[in-house]
């Protein structure tokens, strides 16, 4: 009897192993710091959705690797200090493989040091200033950066709004804002245009008079306020009221529902860089707003929306084509990311970690916001 | 000119509303001797109060724009004196530093139920008064900082004929002068000082709703930086003397305005309190105040 | 050798060998501790200000930025030219964190004496109102100076703090203010809080005292300050403005004015709670705004303020009533 003994155990135990589930219990979890709550909590939350949305539809898919992914959200209430000790949290605590963060540029290069030092990767959706990679080898981002928004604006306000004199209405306070004004002026002056005056303003301030009037006395023929939606919508109101008519545009930072609700009848006819548009007549754009509109009663999803969406995408296919949960192998994999198709376009790593994407131009008409045009790297 | 000249107006408008908040600071002082740390927040509910006023009365009306203004006034005079009631009257008498912390509680509490209750997310506030744009020879004049310059100068005019032609502004004076000596006369200090509070809130919520007007962004944490100005322009001018007051915030608003237009806009926060300290070193009694000896 | 003197050598002894196993240690727990420490340095810095010599200063936070900064700009800069491409030792790297510390604290207490010698003739309210001020200036300027990064602040600086460090300097803090208001120093900055007009009429130079107090916590706001910055690898100027001044004062009227044990037992519970309360984040100001009045109202003497020492006597005289 006790031959049969080792045989029927090494039968049962090949049984149990064939039956055993595909499924193993324990999720992969993915980390977000973002900025919930607070000033800029319209980005923070515009970008949560969209990386909540593509997290559940890949679970909703199987999940990767066999098994599901979990998604581990913690706010930073746009305070400083707060994204690093919460990424900490987020990296030792609840060990997560990746870290999905932040929109604002300042914030990233707040908690990329600490995920650099953990050797975890951290992939930022919509930090635009180029320092945020230049942290270290784990730092990637799934959009363009400022050298690139800044030319493209340049080229805009010389070619298509015609503006030879410009003025530069910037905040010392974000590291976005100086960055960004920075490219522009290089390049506007490389093409040919003139920065006539620069009048500066921190975050926060309300009153925008005493700058905008030294600037309408300078006679310019535009504006660029290279800044974040609340200040760019007083600064726009304040300049109508004013009785200037020149044209105001900006970056990335304008995008915001908020800004034609404080902005109102004066944000009419401005124009904005940014990373994606609704309206733009490819499938994968069309399917992304209707997958959003349905999880989150009919909202349209603006570029923090989509850049969250794919910013979560590339990690997990990232996880995916390296085969483990293994950081290394996440980073190398992360870095060799080569036409990954987001909705915000192809996405491909380039030897900085940042992907090189077309940006649109969007008009704000009718109280709305309007795709005017693509332009591409 | 042009240039200087709009800038003129700017500043006058900004200090027109630092003037509405520095009056309630002043007026405060003087019968209570205490700064009320609270009072930036008043300013601020009183913009929400505008701001939920506006939303269901018609925009770009005066009458509305009325209607919003004397809602918010009335809203915060109360909040002021049930303030005063609940948390400053237990300590009267006791140390004065036991009622400045508990101001900046006041105040903090105020600020961060507003987080929790309105969102820290700024809102925009509506236009409830007409928003016109009216053009003087190269000069433009927003209808919005109209208004703030004329209400704010009704404000300030009704204020001093109340207390210097009222009885109960009678009343404020005696006690700012000598409380005990007041009561002995037979002045009611509780209801005089109620008296103050409600007017001073009044008055911080009408700036509050002003600054609204005028810088549509509100956020319950907005009164911190106006308010700290705002003291800064009652000590300038004399802590305790109301035109001294109306005087500090014009200046500090004309200053403020030409060095926010200038090279050095991102020194204007510092430039109020180098103003503040420069004050206290060589004037401390403020342009137009009387110097006591308590104080320095 | 004086007791104090033996707490202390105990105190560093025991934070060297807590920070030799600090690998062994959750770095989650970790950093929860070391922010402990910094918030303890702080707060009993400013308690020698606020409620030993009783002058009301809310720019705390400003004496701590101008430490922060200085010792980043410090390790950052003259850093690597003294250490060299390989970074130098475990030895030299500390020693040159000793310099920047002490550098920063050093700075900071020139701030101190800045503030200070203004506020002289400042009672109360006014103070309070002017140390706010300096405190945003400080700020305000540091936006300002772009070769310390201006408003984006420093990013980068070496991750040098350790528990060692951060408890050294705290047990320091607290031996340093202990010896101060037990020495005739101590009567003069406890005289000066309880009757400026009466000190000064019986020949006490209230000035001086001011001056001191102003000065050690300064120094010791700045000690934090390189501390806070080489810990959190990042600081901007908003991080040190009006709300983290008040943030410490919180701990100090919580612990009581002008009781060391209980503004340390107060800084150990307000650290502690935002991390334990931090999915009702937005309650718990509101919770502390609330702590505040009821506290003025209730118990202004603060919510741990004990007598410690006595409580400790009376313990040791039951366990032990043979000793007597």
């Amino acid at each position: 009897m006790f031959r049969l003994l080792r045989p029927l155990l090494a039968a049962v135990s090949a049984a149990m192993a064939l039956s055993a589930p595909a499924y193993s219990q324990e999720t992969i979890k993915i980390g977000e710091y973002a900025s919930l709550t607070g000033k800029e909590a319209a980005f923070g939350q515009s970008s949560h959705k969209g990386t909540l949305l593509a997290i559940e539809e890949m679970n909703a898919a199987g999940g990767v690797l066999g098994r599901q992914l979990e998604l581990i959200t913690e706010d930073n209430q746009t305070k400083q200090g707060e994204s690093a000790t919460i990424v900490k949290k987020l990296i030792s605590r609840e060990k997560v493989v990746g870290v999905l963060g932040e929109v604002a540029s300042m914030r990233s290069l707040e908690a990329a040091p600490i995920c650099q030092a953990y050797r975890v990767p951290m992939i930022s959706p919509s930090s635009t200033n180029p320092k945020v990679t230049q942290i270290g080898n784990y730092i990637f981002r799934v959009c363009f950066i400022d050298p690139f928004q800044g030319t493209v604006m340049a080229k805009f306000a010389k070619e298509t709004l015609k503006i030879r004199k410009v003025a530069l209405l910037t905040s010392v306070s974000s590291a976005y804002s100086v960055g960004l004004a920075k490219y522009f002026k290089e390049r506007f002056i490389a093409d040919g245009g003139e920065v006539v005056i620069e009048q500066k303003f921190t975050e926060g301030d309300k009153d925008f008079n005493a700058q905008l009037t030294a600037i309408k006395a300078s006679g310019v023929e535009g504006i660029f306020v290279p800044g974040y939606y609340t200040e760019a919508a007083l600064i726009c109101k304040q300049a109508r009221d004013l009785g200037m008519t020149v044209p105001l545009f900006g970056g990335d930072g304008w995008e915001a529902p908020e800004l034609i609700e404080i902005g109102g009848d004066a944000v009419e006819g401005c124009y904005y860089s940014t990373h994606y548009s609704p309206e733009v007549d490819t499938p994968a754009v069309k399917e992304f707003v209707a997958k959003f509109q349905a999880r989150f009663e009919g909202e349209i999803p603006d570029a923090m929306a989509a850049l969250g969406y794919d910013s979560a995408g590339v990690m997990v296919d990232a996880i995916r084509r390296a085969g483990s949960t293994d950081e290394p192998a996440v980073r190398d994999a992360l870095a060799a990311t080569r036409d990954f198709p987001g909705v915000t376009g192809s996405t491909s790593m380039d030897k900085d970690r940042n992907a090189s994407k077309a940006a649109v131009i969007i008009m704000v008409k009718d109280g709305k916001f309007k795709f005017v045009q693509s332009i591409a790297p | 000119m042009t240039e200087f000249l709009q800038q003129l107006l700017n500043g006058l408008s900004l200090g027109a509303i630092y003037a509405l908040i520095a009056l309630g600071y002043t007026m405060v002082y003087g019968v209570l001797r205490f700064i009320n740390f609270a009072h930036s927040d008043v300013f601020m509910v009183g913009a929400f109060i505008g701001y939920f006023a506006g939303k269901h009365l018609p925009h770009g009306t005066v009458w509305g724009g009325l209607v919003a203004l004397a809602a918010a006034m009335a809203g915060c005079a109360v909040l002021g004196i049930v303030i005063e009631r609940l948390a400053y009257r237990p300590l009267r008498g006791g140390p004065t530093l036991n009622v400045l912390i508990t101001a900046i509680g006041v105040s903090l509490f105020l600020e961060y139920t507003g987080q929790l209750v309105f969102g820290a997310t700024p809102r925009a506030f509506p236009a409830i008064f007409p928003a016109k744009i009216i053009s003087v020879r190269g000069l433009v004049v927003s209808m919005n900082q109209v208004i703030v310059i004329v209400v704010a100068a009704v404000l300030m005019v009704a204020l001093q004929l109340s207390v210097y032609r009222t009885k109960i502004g009678m009343a404020m004076r005696a006690v700012s002068l000598n409380p005990k000596a007041a009561q002995l006369v037979g002045v009611n200090i509780d209801v005089v000082i109620s008296f103050t509070f409600g007017l001073g809130s009044a008055l911080a919520a009408a700036g509050g709703v002003l600054y609204a007007l005028n810088y549509p962004s509100i956020d319950p944490l907005m009164g911190m930086v106006p308010g700290l100005k705002a003291f800064v322009a009652a000590v300038l001018g004399g802590v305790g003397n109301i035109p001294g007051a109306a005087l500090g915030a014009l200046i500090l608003g004309m200053v403020e305005t030409f060095v926010d237009g200038s090279r050095w806009s991102t020194y204007k926060d510092a430039i109020a309190f180098a103003i503040l300290i420069g004050i206290l070193l060589f004037r401390p009694a403020g342009l137009l105040g009387r110097f006591t000896t308590e104080k320095v | 050798m004086p007791k104090p003197l033996i707490a202390l050598i105990t105190a560093v002894i025991a934070a060297f060998g807590v920070s030799y196993f600090s690998d062994r240690i959750d770095p989650y727990y970790l950093d929860v501790l070391i922010g402990v420490g910094i918030n303890i340095i702080l707060a009993v810095s400013l308690n020698l200000v606020n409620g030993y010599t009783g002058q009301f200063s809310l720019g705390h936070a400003g004496f701590m930025s101008v430490g922060a900064y200085l010792s980043a700009a410090l390790t950052m800069l003259v850093g690597p030219r003294l250490l060299g491409d390989s970074g130098g030792t475990a030895l030299q790297q500390g020693l040159l964190f000793l310099c920047a510390l002490v550098a920063g604290g050093l700075g900071a207490a020139v701030a101190g004496l800045v503030v200070g010698i203004p506020s002289l003739r400042l009672k109360g309210d006014y103070l309070a109102l002017v140390t706010l001020g300096f405190g945003e200036i400080i700020r305000v300027i540091f936006q300002n100076v772009d070769a310390l990064g201006g408003a984006l602040g420093l990013n980068g600086i070496p991750y040098y703090t350790t528990f060692f460090w951060v408890y050294a300097f705290a047990a320091l803090t607290v031996f340093t203010v202990v010896c101060l208001v037990r020495s005739t120093y101590g009567r003069g900055f406890i005289a000066t809080h309880d009757d400026e007009v009466a000190s000064e009429a019986v020949g006490l130079n209230t000035t001086r005292y001011k001056i001191v107090a102003f000065v050690v916590g300064a120094f010791f706001a700045g000690v934090a300050g390189g501390l806070y910055g080489h810990f959190k690898l990042t600081i901007t100027p908003t991080g040190f403005d009006f709300t983290k001044s008040i943030e410490i004062v919180v701990m100090v009227i919580l612990g009581g004015m002008g009781n060391t044990t209980g503004v340390i037992l107060a800084a150990i519970l307000l650290t502690l709670l935002p991390e334990v309360l931090r999915s009702v984040e937005e309650y718990r100001m509101v919770l502390y705004s609330l702590l505040l009045i009821v506290l003025m109202l209730v118990r202004p003497k603060g919510l741990f303020n004990f007598d410690y020492l006595g409580m400790a006597t009376r313990l040791r005289r039951k366990l032990w009533p043979a000793r007597e």
